[in-house]
């Protein structure tokens, strides 16, 4: 951390020092498909010297940042279809290859927002529930079920809040037994075989405030 | 002499039939084949079913047609996007039936269908809803879904090139659902910037060979969905 970010405080990391905590555990020349939002920024923080080839399952590896506004091309664009660049060495194909690298397990990282994820591992993240709604589900079943290894980086609690951190999912599923690590504003946990287990705090965060606003158990740091 | 060029895209999508299943490349406007789109609006056929990664955004392209009335069912992995409006009402309404598809899952059906596989399966969706209804099988210790190839009547693509043989050549991500729709279809259609003659695309680069497609038209200027919701077009 910078001596800036030392400054005491109760509140948690912001959404940049989320990105940038996960960023230092992507190792370097990692394959990583980044979602839509608070992952994205995750590519401001990757360290001197390493180098992310990132996938966007609409057909491209070797993605690039977007664009000044106005330039680019209307057909170069991410999965969240906002314009982007193709960088040196990068590669274009199509939709059954574009899977292929994701269930076939050649992927190495993906980084998704979650709505709720269980002690279990289980993901729920791409509908309420709500009999109005419009269902839409893009490649994120696609993506937990073969990306070698799934994190996910949200807020603690909701706006409400409630615990996002929960024994067992009540919205509908992405995935089950798919999630890896959560990063958090308060705290790294690792979804273990005996559930969630702390890796780290945010500085100024103690257990008990993280156990509080966990919605299952969770174990103390493995020494 | 092998001639795939068609004059133009009324004429190319002439024989769209009533209930026919049409599959729609694209991945939002990346790919949209918006030209040939509008061509089928205008020829009229109805009842159609649709196969597409989205529904279309404003009143044009994709959301038009839906708009239209033509479009009975539509499967589909993400039929919400920015400014899509038509979809929603049609679906809340009852009058579109919607088969929601995980994306890779949707993209490995066409493929499939295209590849003369009728089925395999995958890891995708176990244990979700949209598992529901499906036949599961375990491998070696992990579950997996049966999931169905998909074929088309048609299938409409945009390509960046092509030459009268059929083979194509892309831009950039709006590759996408191309390549596998047109292996899927009885007649991919697809609409270029630019017709060539047969030696002028190195065979080394071409990305869909000929074979799978059936007939070639040239739209020089193709229009961009975005551009058409920005300045409030509606089609027709």
């Amino acid at each position: 951390m910078s001596e800036q970010a030392k400054t005491p405080t109760v509140s948690g990391w912001t959404r940049e020092e989320m990105a940038k905590r996960l960023a230092l555990d992507i190792p370097n020349g990692s394959y990583v498909n980044l979602g839509i939002g608070i992952p994205e920024l995750v590519t401001k923080f990757v360290p001197d010297g390493h180098t992310l080839v990132y996938h966007t399952e609409n057909g491209l590896l070797g993605m690039g940042p977007s664009p000044e506004e106005g330039q680019g091309d209307p057909e170069l664009i991410n999965a969240g279809k906002r314009r982007v660049t193709a960088n040196p060495g990068s590669a274009f194909f199509h939709h059954a290859d574009s899977f292929s690298m994701i269930r076939g397990g050649h992927i190495d990282l993906c980084v998704l927002g979650a709505m709720q994820v269980s002690q279990g591992g289980d993901l729920a993240n791409w509908s309420t529930g709500a009999p109005d709604a419009i269902p839409a589900v893009g490649g994120a079943m696609d993506l937990v079920a073969g990306v070698k290894s799934v994190y996910v980086i949200t807020q603690h609690c909701t706006k409400h809040g409630e615990p996002k951190l929960v024994d067992s999912c009540t919205y509908p599923l992405t995935g089950l037994g798919v999630i890896d690590r959560i990063y958090t504003d308060l705290a790294v946990i690792d979804v273990s075989s005996d559930g969630f287990r702390l890796v780290e705090l945010c500085p100024g965060i103690d257990f008990e405030y993280v156990q509080e606003r966990t919605g299952a158990p969770l174990l103390p740091i493995q020494q | 002499m092998i001639n795939k060029q068609i004059a133009s895209p009324s004429e190319a999508v002439r024989d769209v039939f009533d209930g026919a299943t049409v599959m729609i490349g694209g991945f939002g406007e990346a790919g949209s084949p918006i030209e040939l789109i509008h061509a089928l609006i205008d020829q009229g056929a109805t009842g159609l079913t649709v196969v597409s990664n989205n529904t279309g955004s404003g009143e044009v392209g994709l959301a038009a047609l839906l708009k239209a009335g033509r479009v009975s069912k539509i499967i589909c992995s993400f039929p919400r996007t920015a400014n899509s409006t038509v979809f929603p009402e049609l679906y809340r309404s009852g009058k579109t039936e919607l088969e929601l598809v995980p994306q890779g899952t949707l993209a490995e059906r066409i493929r499939a269908g295209g590849a003369g596989i009728p089925g395999f399966y995958t890891p995708a969706a176990v244990g979700t809803p949209l598992a529901e209804g499906k036949e599961s099988r375990e491998f070696d210790g992990q579950e997996y879904l049966l999931e169905r190839g998909l074929k088309a009547d048609f299938a409409f693509i945009k390509g960046q090139k092509a030459d009268t043989h059929g083979n194509v050549i892309y831009n950039k991500t709006a590759r996408n659902f191309g390549p596998i729709m047109a292996m899927a279809a009885k007649v991919a259609i697809v609409q270029v910037s630019e017709v060539v003659e047969p030696g002028s695309i190195d065979p080394e680069i071409v990305v869909t060979p000929g074979i799978f497609m059936n007939r070639v038209v040239e739209v020089a200027s193709p229009v961009y969905e975005s551009e058409l919701v920005s300045a409030g077009v509606s089609y027709p």
